[in-house]
């Protein structure tokens, strides 16, 4: 739910503190079990986790929520799904948003993360540029605008006639762009999209591999230049395989955002776009559910929604293991 | 994350490299910016102002939007709503998620690691599966469009980024302490509120920052449970606000409500930008 998520250490498990064996059951121990560990599982369980495992069975129903029959159904609703042109063309944009929004936030961000860090000097240790707290600060906004209100924005920095970007391309003798409709042109109204997202999420990972950096030891730096290697060597065969998992991370917490990218969407385009160009599966599956009340298909919606999430992180985990992430690891 | 001035002994190619370095810092901070002053600048045009030319300033510099999209928009109610659902999901789930976290790694028993590896999974599942069940979910218990039921499924569905977060910090605390705490006669209760958990308070406000942005800008959840205009929160009442009217929306009104639902979310950045960007650091070196 919190984009911040990938602050996150992942790996981390509980380990066990107190190794005492059994004490007393006072009712001081009893109660603060029962409070501290039964009210936020209660929480947890009834409203996350329930949910999630009745969406699977409801997938598997044609149930339409609002009369008590619900017949079981096997997997129809996946089968009516497959022959859904306009949820196959939401599935299939969701898909280029994860192979698209990913790479290119990771990139931008990591050349913007590199300038700012070693773009200085390539004497001495990793040393920042001019400004950089500046250029961190601004870059990092954005994280904390609301989505929505991104969406909105742009919607209106996108707009044909009072639109500031048509404007300036106008004013610079771009005539072409005189009302030209960037979110209603099935050409531009993907990449616009894209675009809006990844200025929303470039500075919370720039500021996320500016910290990775950092924390490479400048020895690492210094033996590679008295190599005599060049920028991009050293950040080709220093700073991405160090900061490796970090990329990893960025990578799986911007697939999930992009296989949802709900409220860009909404916002920009809320009926999908141009022949339904920036349609994602989530504004087809609130539709399907709660205008047509076809809780059932909604249902399977969101179980494929699920299993392309999982899919896009185990595609990821796999890249990263294939391309050597467990062999290059340096101990720190 | 101090700002080093370099040696000015660099080569000719290295000032090329860090020439074009501010270049390029420079033109994305442009493009941050920019959108960003247009908006503020927009807010105080009138519509018609507005579809005249994106450049011009506004000839009367008045709140008269902002007035406006507070009460005519309903924006004002909307701040209300959103401030009650906010400020309280907050306070439990950062309570919740503390007793939760101190648990999980201070105590060792049978299922805790289970527990764990549940809010993982629960931290990873879209929301979006979720959606359709939990609108029957609150539907039974009585609470489908109303603030307390958006309130518990704030709570509900920060919890497991809360736990996680925590969780290092509470296994951080040394033992020593709360070994005293219990030799001194604290029972658990008191161990936990008086000792353990101030404590923690770097961490707690940490995620409490991130917690809060997170909600703030929370859409999808009541646009699905939430449906009543009165309950509306801020980031559905704009959704709702710039969709309605289509063409004939009052532009200047709208982003005046814009700025009104940035402004709350820029001062806590603003307040807490070094421990925001020192969190997402935290996070990276393990």
């Amino acid at each position: 739910m919190i984009d911040s998520a990938s602050v996150v250490a992942a790996d981390e498990v509980p380990v066990a503190r107190r190794k005492k064996g059994r004490r007393k059951l006072t009712f001081d121990r009893v109660s603060f079990f029962v409070v501290f560990l039964g009210l936020p599982l209660a929480v947890f369980l009834v409203f996350v986790v329930w949910p999630f495992v009745q969406a699977f069975w409801y997938s598997m129903t044609d149930w339409s929520g609002f009369t008590p029959d619900m017949n079981f159904v096997g997997l129809q609703n996946y089968r009516t799904l497959l022959n859904d042109d306009t949820f196959v063309t939401a599935f299939w944009n969701n898909i280029l948003l994860a192979i698209v929004v990913p790479f290119v936030t990771i990139v931008l961000s990591f050349v913007l993360a590199t300038m700012v860090t070693v773009g200085g000097t390539t004497h001495g240790a990793a040393r920042g540029i001019r400004n950089s707290d500046f250029y961190r600060v601004v870059s990092f906004f954005p994280y904390a605008i609301p989505a929505i209100i991104i969406g909105l924005l742009w919607a209106s920095m996108f707009d044909p006639s009072s639109g500031l970007l048509n404007g300036i391309l106008t004013a610079l003798g771009f005539d072409q762009f005189d009302s030209y409709p960037w979110l209603g042109d099935t050409r531009t109204a993907m990449p616009a999209s894209m675009f809006v997202i990844i200025w929303g999420f470039v500075g919370f990972y720039m500021v996320l591999f500016v910290a990775a950096i950092k924390g490479i030891p400048s020895d690492y730096y210094d033996a590679i230049r008295l190599d005599g290697a060049g920028r991009i060597r050293t950040a080709v065969s220093i700073t991405i395989p160090l900061i490796r998992d970090n990329i990893q991370t960025a990578y799986i917490y911007l697939g999930i955002l992009a296989l949802d990218a709900f409220v860009y969407m909404h916002a920009l385009n809320p009926g999908g776009g141009p022949d339904n160009s920036t349609l994602v599966m989530p504004q087809r599956l609130l539709n399907t559910a709660f205008s047509k009340g076809q809780f059932g298909l909604a249902s399977a919606m969101g179980v494929v929604l699920a299993l392309a999430t999982l899919g896009f992180a185990a595609t990821v985990f796999a890249v990263n293991w294939l391309t050597g992430g467990r062999a290059q690891k340096v101990p720190r | 994350m101090t700002t080093t001035t370099q040696p000015t002994s660099g080569t000719a190619g290295q000032k090329t490299v860090t020439t074009v370095s501010h270049l390029v810092l420079s033109l994305w901070t442009i493009v941050i910016i920019v959108p960003l002053l247009w908006t503020l600048l927009s807010s105080f045009k009138t519509s018609k102002e507005i579809f005249a030319s994106p450049f011009t300033l506004p000839a009367n510099w008045n709140f008269d939007n902002y007035v406006s999209a507070w009460t005519t928009a309903g924006i004002g109610r909307y701040f209300v709503n959103t401030v009650i659902v906010v400020g309280c999901a907050l306070v439990i789930v950062m309570v919740l998620g503390a007793m939760c976290a101190y648990v999980l790694a201070r105590f060792s028993f049978f299922g805790s690691k289970a527990i764990y590896y549940l809010m993982l999974a629960g931290l990873t599942f879209p929301v979006f599966l979720a959606v359709v069940p939990l609108f029957f979910v609150l539907k039974n218990v009585g609470l489908l469009n109303t603030l307390p039921g958006l309130i518990i499924t704030y709570v509900a569905f920060a919890l497991p980024f809360t736990v996680f977060f925590l969780v290092p910090f509470f296994r951080a605390l040394p033992d020593e302490i709360a070994e005293a705490a219990e030799i001194d006669g604290a029972g658990e209760w008191r161990t936990f509120f008086q000792v353990m958990l101030p404590m923690a308070k770097p961490g707690m406000a940490s995620v409490a920052i991130f917690n809060f942005l997170g909600l703030w800008n929370q859409f999808l959840l009541p646009v699905a449970i939430n449906t009543n205009r009165e309950n509306y929160v801020l980031s559905q009442g704009m959704a709702s606000f710039a969709s309605q009217a289509g063409y004939n929306v009052d532009f200047g009104r709208l982003f005046a409500a814009v700025v009104i639902t940035v402004v709350p979310v820029l001062i806590v950045y603003g307040i807490f930008q070094r421990q925001l960007q020192g969190s997402v650091t935290a996070g990276t070196m393990k």
